[in-house]
């Protein structure tokens, strides 16, 4: 069942490698471009760092979309740390989609130091296709 | 040693030099065309002849090819010597009567006119100096003499292009007559390249304040590298400095910090065609400006048009690339001040009308808005205003061949055309074009505009994510000269200040030997090999010195053994549970 509500504010998750896109995102903010505030940065030192549990965990809380961001492919500051990223997220993609989780609600994105203005468009718009989807409900399932 | 007599005097001399050496050593002129100290005698202008008596008989001969024999009695200026001289001379001038080098000589043994006539005038007096130069000194044979009689000549074989011929130009360098000319055909340049407005050559002083201040070889340009041949500039170097078989030289050098300082490039002007950049000779930009200002350039400092004239007006346009949505958006910093500096030096030099073109004018910094003033003060003409277009399109009479300046002059409301004859570009200061790779080498990462990212815009501008790498100057973002050196003092302390110690990440990972299962996993995801594998507990541990904190091995630990500092999976699992509240 889809609940057609046009107040709902969806919750998101989004995990910011330290180096990359935790600085984009701090760009954004020293740039004042404004993004909707669903989105809640977590920081970890590397997007390899996102273990599938973490994903899992935001989902089973009651997130409505989780977002990993790196950095660009070849720009990672421990090397190979987002090439990690890349495998995990595949298969995590094909995980969640047997659990019929939709594709909006899990992204992976590259968003590098000088990329404040990216940052901001991939927020708004993954609050927008979520919120077109509704909310997932996970938590009130896992409690029933 | 060999004695000999010459024109009467008396002196000793070294076996094997030529009469002629002698003469010249000793202050006797003796007019030659065919002949030239670093290429064989050929004996073919017959000019230098002397007489010479030796063993008892005289002759007349070739001062340039024949050496020194013990007794021998020289005579430069005798009758029958002059008398031969007049009549070479003469015959010479009747064969190539436009060469002045002929004519001076000719006057100077009192010929005006020649009193034969050849059918055909020509400037070639087969000296063949040329095609010596081409076999001695270049080594490739390209031209030689063909035909015979009336009709030798100098020439490729079979008069088609040559295709051994390397566009050296020694031929047109060593020709007396200045018969032989280098020109462009078929699209085919002259080996001398062009460095910004004059032209170059294969060995200089790569600029005046180079360190060391010493010439070098250009390899490109020149001939001993295309050859193997000539080395013309060793044979003459009095002290042996030049080696030819040097070769560039790769070092390794173990350092313990670096500091990047590649600078910038000049945002290329023809990308904005309507300036008319590399279409009208009179437009060049703020480097070719600075190039024709020195006073070691092409013109000796004095700012001139292609033509040779001074100009009249004088365009500086700001912002040629910079603070443009279409190019650079960000602002280059620098160009205002020099383009006011540009209007000083032309004020300075010429009474050309100066006019400049800025959007806004940014004189941040000590004594800038005073220079602003100054200017002002000057009469230079400010017009507030992106310009539009340089064209040649003359309306009026007042506008024939000159440049026209179009521009909406925003403080008064109007569109103005102004006539000028010279437009200065500032372009924009752009990053180098190979940033990107050198930042990848360094771990680093770049700015939205291509510049190497500081670490923290406020807090950190010198130093980079990397430890241990530092940048300074315009490779972080356009900066003048004292931004410049100030970032590169802070730099170097940065470097200084590092200690001989080594600071490690507060962020490491830890492994659990009592949980560890051994399996190796995070010992093939770990990048800086900082993971070993203990064969006698059966555990893998983790080096704290090498690790750098990523996290990789606590992500893949399948027993969730492997911890990260401060990154523990419960710590980030209780910040999920608390922002999903």
């Amino acid at each position: 069942m889809i609940i057609v509500n046009n107040d709902f504010e969806p919750k998101l998750v989004g995990f910011l490698c330290r180096w990359c896109s935790y600085q984009g995102a701090d760009l954004a903010g020293t740039s004042r471009i404004e993004y909707p505030p669903n989105l809640i940065p977590i920081r970890v030192m590397c997007s390899g760092r996102v273990d599938p549990s973490f994903v899992m965990k935001a989902y089973s809380e009651g997130a409505d979309g989780v977002l990993i961001f790196g950095c660009h492919p070849g720009d990672c500051h421990y090397k190979e740390g987002n090439y990690k990223t890349i495998r995990r997220y595949s298969m995590m993609k094909k995980l969640l989609g047997e659990f019929g989780i939709e594709d909006e609600r899990f992204r992976l994105e590259w968003v590098s130091a000088a990329e404040g203005e990216k940052f901001t468009e991939v927020v708004k718009d993954a609050t927008e296709k979520i919120k077109k989807l509704g909310p997932l409900n996970w938590k009130e399932v896992l409690e029933v | 040693m060999v004695s000999i007599v010459l024109d009467g005097k008396k002196i000793d001399v070294e076996e094997g030099t030529t009469i002629l050496k002698v003469a010249r050593d000793m202050g006797i002129d003796i007019p030659t065309l065919c002949y030239h100290e670093m290429i064989k005698p050929y004996n073919a202008c017959r000019l230098c002849i002397v007489e010479v008596t030796s063993n008892g008989r005289t002759t007349i001969t070739a001062s340039c090819s024949t050496e020194v024999e013990d007794g021998m009695v020289v005579k430069t200026d005798s009758l029958s010597v002059i008398n031969v001289r007049k009549m070479v001379a003469e015959l010479l001038l009747a064969r190539a009567p436009s060469v002045e080098k002929i004519r001076e000589i000719a006057a100077k043994l009192g010929i005006e006119e020649s009193r034969f006539v050849e059918e055909k005038e020509q400037r070639c007096i087969l000296c063949g100096l040329c095609v010596r130069a081409c076999e001695e000194i270049v080594g490739v044979n390209a031209i030689s003499f063909v035909n015979r009689g009336p009709e030798r000549e100098v020439s490729t074989p079979f008069k088609v292009e040559s295709d051994v011929c390397i566009g050296c130009g020694a031929c047109e360098y060593f020709c007396p007559t200045e018969a032989i000319k280098i020109e462009d055909i078929k699209g085919r340049k002259v080996l001398h390249d062009y460095l910004y407005l004059g032209p170059t050559k294969a060995i200089r002083v790569p600029f005046l304040q180079a360190i060391p201040n010493v010439p070098v070889i250009d390899v490109n340009y020149c001939i001993h590298f295309k050859t193997d041949n000539c080395k013309l500039c060793e044979k003459l170097c009095e002290s042996d400095a030049i080696n030819h078989d040097m070769k560039d030289e790769y070092e390794e050098v173990d350092v313990g910090a670096a500091i990047l300082t590649t600078g910038y490039e000049l945002f290329d002007s023809l990308k904005i065609p309507e300036y008319g950049y590399g279409k009208y000779p009179n437009v060049i930009n703020g480097l070719q400006f600075e190039h024709l200002c020195h006073a070691s350039g092409p013109t000796g400092g004095k700012i001139l048009l292609e033509n040779g004239s001074e100009p009249q007006q004088v365009a500086i346009i700001h912002c040629v690339g910079s603070r443009d949505k279409n190019y650079k958006s960000y602002c280059s910093r620098v160009c205002c001040m020099y383009a006011m500096k540009f209007a000083h030096l032309v004020h300075e030099k010429t009474n050309a009308h100066i006019y400049e073109f800025y959007i806004d004018i940014r004189s941040f910094g000590k004594g800038y808005e005073e220079f602003y003033n100054r200017m002002l003060s000057e009469g230079v003409t400010f017009i507030r205003g992106k310009v539009a277009e340089v064209n040649d399109g003359a309306l009026t009479p007042e506008e024939e061949g000159k440049l026209i300046v179009r521009c909406e002059d925003t403080l008064v409301g109007i569109v103005r055309r102004i006539p000028v004859d010279m437009v200065v570009l500032c372009p924009a200061v752009i990053s180098r074009n190979d940033s990107e790779e050198v930042a990848k080498l360094f771990g680093l990462t770049l700015s939205a505009d291509g510049f190497f990212r500081e670490q923290h815009p406020k807090l950190g501008p010198i130093s980079t994510d990397s430890d241990g790498i530092f940048i300074a100057g315009a490779c972080q973002g356009p900066k003048d000269i004292p931004d410049s050196v100030a970032q590169g003092a802070g730099a170097a302390g940065g470097v200084l200040s590092l200690g001989d110690y080594y600071s490690v990440e507060p962020i490491y990972s830890v492994i659990d030997d009592k949980l560890c299962a051994g399996c190796k996993i995070c010992i093939s995801v770990c990048p800086y090999d900082a993971i070993t594998f203990n064969e006698e507990e059966n555990v893998s541990e983790i080096q704290e010195m090498l690790c750098k904190g990523c996290g990789a091995c606590v992500a893949a630990c399948p027993g969730g053994v492997a911890r990260q500092n401060g990154f523990q999976d419960e710590q980030i699992f209780a910040e999920i549970e608390g922002v999903l509240i």
